[in-house]
């Protein structure tokens, strides 16, 4: 099996709210200090699910991500947990590229690496909370996509996976190659062994560019973005808070149950 | 391809009725095609299509039915074929879908088909006449920010839309409308995946997105008794459970019970937090809750900056006491 993982490096989503912050003249996230970027959680359940099927029927994994040259750090995190190979797609002319340009890149991507049984991504990236690449990568390749996975099992060369509804799961079945999407609900990603991470450190990770992709500048970037970023302000939601409190936590509890019976509808 | 200024609803249904989501995206269209001057359409696929009449009732001014046995499950692929030959056909300048399993699926394979603009999870949208642009708002960053994104007017634009966040309209018997069913059928050789099993769990009685109240438990009740414990109170209530996704994760509820981004989106007039931190991805999800309630050991959760009655407590002391007054009422 031949694995493309694709990777986002995003803000740490459990970072407190109060450390987030928007310069509401560029519309841009004012990166917090000491704070690195940190692999999508997702797409680290991306990589996990990769090993998984790598550990059951051999093959490869590549790890590429799209961001810029310090993107190489979050790559060698995929490597230290188990991948292969590992790609850095780096060029000034994909900076801004919205979702379907950065899909595009990425098909071809997929395309350049050739080989490939399997493309792996997160259900969305926890920074602009899109849920697209995936999809749209599965339609640039033409090929069957399942978003939001909990399970993947390849048997005889066929794929089934099992997906998250609103009420429950559901099992599909197709054809390699495929786009899956990867939802929470598959568990926990592996921490990288020391070994792992000694490996990573040593990797040679290229970087491919736009021409490297033999790709039109005009058809990503900025140029290319079909929607345009106007506001981006920060929001907080948040209500005067009427604390209940009594001369031990039974009184209390009993005033609270007061106050519910007045509210309730 | 926007030629006119149309929008195109994509509709769901559920035991023959629309989904509340697909009455509050009637709602929206119906409003925003008073300011752009397009008819309402509304797209219904199934096996057999019950609810075109009521579509009118909501706000349609066509209901385009497609009736195929290939809709009895849901299958991206059939659905994302269907919805590119209707835009193609109506040439709309706006097409809705929920955020669902249906709208987080087919939205983004529709617009890259069909080259159009895309937003997903918006909670509003304005037509702006002076410039002919749309202006969506979506939460991103978790919740912790909000993004207004514009598309021109010139370019179909696909958004997916938060449920509970646009207001439906009164449903009106006198409305008329017109009913056309799809006679174009799928193509079944471009259908790639197949549903091989379904596991649904069916909710018995109201639904936690329906719910008036309530109480949900999070990471801070430890276990699978506590949500036995607040389960005794939410019923004394007349409310359904909720949870956030540490108990969810954590296997001691299922995973229709999860409220926030990735969860369900709600709205009762009572929300009572019990054990939870407050965090913005599960916070996004009840903002448009009445009243919210919070019940937590920590003084300084955020949960209390959100909450409109707040108790400092360990739970396992106050709920029992909430339970018994509550059960001996005034
Ligand atoms: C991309 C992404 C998407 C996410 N989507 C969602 C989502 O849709 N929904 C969601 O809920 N989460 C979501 N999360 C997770 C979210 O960030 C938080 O981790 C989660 O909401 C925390 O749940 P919690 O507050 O119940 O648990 P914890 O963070 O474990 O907090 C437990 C709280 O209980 C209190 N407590 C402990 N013991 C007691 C006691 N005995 N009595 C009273 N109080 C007590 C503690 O003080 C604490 O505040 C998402 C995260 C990411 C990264
Ligand atoms: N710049 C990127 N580089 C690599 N992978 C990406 C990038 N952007 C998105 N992805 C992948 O697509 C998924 C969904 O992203 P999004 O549609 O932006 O929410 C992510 O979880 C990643 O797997």
């Amino acid at each position: 099996m031949e694995i493309i993982v694709c990777i986002k490096p995003v803000l740490d989503p459990d970072m407190p709210p109060a450390k987030f912050s928007v310069d509401s003249k560029t519309n841009r996230v004012i990166p917090p200090e000491g704070m690195p970027l940190v692999i999508n959680p997702y797409d680290a359940l991306a990589v996990e699910a990769a090993l998984k099927i790598k550990e059951a029927k051999g093959g490869k994994i590549t790890a590429v991500t799209l961001a810029g040259s310090f993107a190489t750090e979050i790559l060698r995190k995929a490597v230290a947990m188990g991948a292969d190979e590992a790609i850095n797609i780096n060029d000034p002319a994909f900076e801004d590229s919205d979702t379907f340009s950065t899909a595009f890149i990425l098909a071809e991507v997929v395309k350049k690496i050739g080989k490939y049984d399997l493309v792996l991504c997160g259900r969305q990236a926890a920074d602009w909370d899109n849920g697209v690449v995936g999809s749209v990568i599965a339609e640039y390749l033409n090929i069957p996509s399942v978003i939001r996975a909990k399970g993947i099992v390849v048997t005889n060369g066929k794929l089934r996976v099992e997906r998250v509804v609103a009420n429950g799961f559901e099992i599909y079945e197709m054809g390699l190659p495929a786009v899956v999407t990867l939802s929470s609900e598959m568990g926990q990603a592996r921490i990288p062994t020391g070994w792992g991470i000694i490996n990573a450190v040593k990797k040679k990770i290229p970087v491919w560019t736009c021409s490297d992709l033999g790709l039109d500048p005009v058809r990503v970037g900025k140029t290319a973005a079909r929607n345009s970023l106007v506001k981006l302000y920060t929001f907080s939601p948040s209500r005067s808070c009427e604390m209940i409190t009594g001369k031990d936590d039974k009184e209390a509890a009993g005033k609270l149950a007061e106050k519910i019976m007045d509210i309730k509808p | 391809m926007a030629e006119s200024k149309h929008i195109l609803v994509i509709g769901e249904v559920e035991r023959e009725k629309l989904t509340s989501t697909s009455r509050e995206l009637l709602g929206g269209a119906r409003r925003l095609a008073g300011q752009m001057g397009g008819m309402v359409n509304l797209l219904l696929m199934g096996p057999a299509v019950s609810a075109a009449q009521e579509g009118i009732q909501y706000g349609a001014d066509k209901v385009y039915t497609a009736q195929d046995a290939i809709f009895s499950e849901f299958n991206s692929d059939a659905c994302t074929q269907l919805t590119g030959e209707i835009c193609r056909k109506i040439r709309p300048m706006l097409c809705l879908f929920g955020q669902s399993d249906l709208g987080r699926d087919v939205a983004p394979r529709l617009a890259a088909k069909l080259d159009a603009g895309l937003c997903m999870d918006c909670v509003e949208i304005i037509f702006d006449a002076g410039s002919n642009r749309l202006l969506q708002t979506r939460p991103v960053f978790g919740g912790k920010a909000m993004a207004v994104m514009a598309t021109s007017g010139d370019r179909l634009q696909v958004n997916t839309v938060r449920a509970k966040s646009i207001a439906p309209e009164e449903p009106k018997d006198e409305r008329k409308g017109e009913v056309i069913s799809v006679t174009d059928g799928v193509d079944a050789s471009l259908i790639k995946v197949k549903l091989v099993e379904s596991k649904r769990m069916e909710t018995e009685g109201v639904k936690l997105e329906d719910a008036k109240i309530i109480v949900a438990g999070g990471g801070g009740l430890g276990g699978p008794e506590g949500f036995e414990m607040i389960g005794q109170l939410a019923k004394l209530m007349g409310g359904v459970v909720g949870a956030t996704r540490v108990p969810v994760d954590e296997n001691w509820v299922p995973l229709s019970m999860e409220i926030g981004q990735t969860g369900k989106i709600v709205s009762p007039d009572l929300y009572i937090a019990i054990g939870i931190s407050g965090a913005a991805q599960h916070v996004t999800g009840i903002v448009n809750s009445k009243k919210i309630v919070a019940i937590n050991k920590d003084p300084d959760a955020n949960i209390f900056r959100m909450a409109d009655v707040g108790l400092v407590a360990d739970y396992k002391v106050a709920v029992p006491i909430l339970i018994e007054k509550l059960k001996a009422g005034r």
